[in-house]
């Protein structure tokens, strides 16, 4: 069975070809859906791709998340179903509260863009699913408000329940506990700041985002389970 | 029904960095103003409201901070309202908080 991908697409998103692009490259089908639509069809994961949603007026993700599509989202993730957002993505889906914290500008107020190494913390999300925690993967980051933020008790919560699903080794922007992605406490919902669908090539300096886009593919057929081991990452 | 002015200022939250806030605040000896700290950025957002009386008003753009203009994990808001010249009966309502009533 072909694991379809929906993409979301906000007014000035940008990446979702990329991902597009790099899901179908994994054996999966990708499917762009616009946020005007109240339904997603018939989708087994969902990527909120990154970009820039309604121009990040305000902040960004805050206008997006009051798009149509999002309640579908919302439902679909309720369900169990595995939604992703990448970058702008990411910051859509902790204004949606679908994960909790919040994107701040990045420490410096640098906008930073590079290839950056991260480590897998934990394998309880749909994105790192079957992938070895401790693992080193070298993805990059292309923002200026991705210095994660939240309070002590749900920073707390995040390493007590095993949410951290990615960290930096060398933070670059500030986020708390060198958090660049994080997960809901069922793990089927995954923020992260680094792009995975730029690299999914040798050719454009590392092909590590397709252990976790593999994993997520992964992941999107079969139901979550307490155990990863049944899972296997296909990169 | 009476219309009221609103402005709503968007501060980050105490404890918050603010990067804008420490850059401007470290540009400020260089130019002579070494006595001035404390400098935290935000936003501010003007818009109308139409309803009964300033609390009412009041009321619904504290609910629009909580729902929309604000993200309460990183910021919070300072709404001070007016009822806006000319549409309200002298004596009828006067401002609360902050703000200052309109002569």
């Amino acid at each position: 069975m072909t694991v379809t991908v929906g993409v979301v697409v906000f007014p000035g998103t940008n990446c979702e070809h990329d991902v597009a692009a790099a899901t179908e490259r994994l054996g999966a089908s990708a499917r762009l859906v616009w946020h005007a639509d109240g339904r997603l069809g018939d989708v087994d994961a969902v990527v909120l791709p990154g970009g820039f949603a309604h121009g990040d007026y305000l902040r960004p993700g805050a206008i997006a998340r009051f798009a149509p599509v999002m309640a579908a989202v919302e439902t679909f993730a309720a369900g169990g179903g595995p939604v992703v957002g990448i970058c702008n993505g990411f910051q859509v889906l902790t204004e949606a509260h679908l994960l909790p914290g919040a994107l701040q500008k990045n420490r410096g107020l640098r906008f930073v863009c590079e290839t950056v190494e991260v480590e897998v913390a934990s394998d309880r999300s749909v994105l790192t699913r079957g992938v070895d925690p401790g693992r080193r993967l070298r993805i990059p980051i292309n923002h200026f408000e991705g210095s994660y933020t939240c309070d002590p008790d749900t920073l707390a919560e995040l390493v007590g329940q095993d949410r951290i699903a990615l960290r930096y080794t060398d933070n670059p922007n500030g986020s708390v506990a060198d958090i660049a992605g994080v997960c809901n406490e069922a793990g089927n919902v995954v923020g992260l700041m680094p792009h995975p669908e730029r690299a999914c090539d040798p050719l454009l300096g590392s092909d590590d985002g397709l252990v976790l886009l593999g994993a997520l593919i992964a992941s999107s057929g079969a139901p979550l389970t307490g155990s990863p081991a049944a899972a296997t990452a296909t990169a | 029904m009476s219309r009221f002015g609103a402005l709503v200022e968007v501060r980050l939250r105490p404890g918050i960095a603010d990067p804008a806030g420490t850059t401007i605040e470290r540009s400020l000896p260089t130019l002579g103003f070494g006595d001035v700290s404390g400098v935290r950025t935000g936003k501010a957002i003007r818009l109308e409201v139409e309803a009964a009386d300033v609390e009412a008003a009041r009321g619904r753009v504290e609910e629009l901070c909580r729902r929309f203009l604000t993200n309460p994990v990183i910021e919070d808001a300072v709404v001070t309202v007016e009822p806006l010249p000319g549409t309200v009966p002298p004596g009828a309502a006067s401002p609360a908080g902050p703000g200052e009533a309109p002569r």
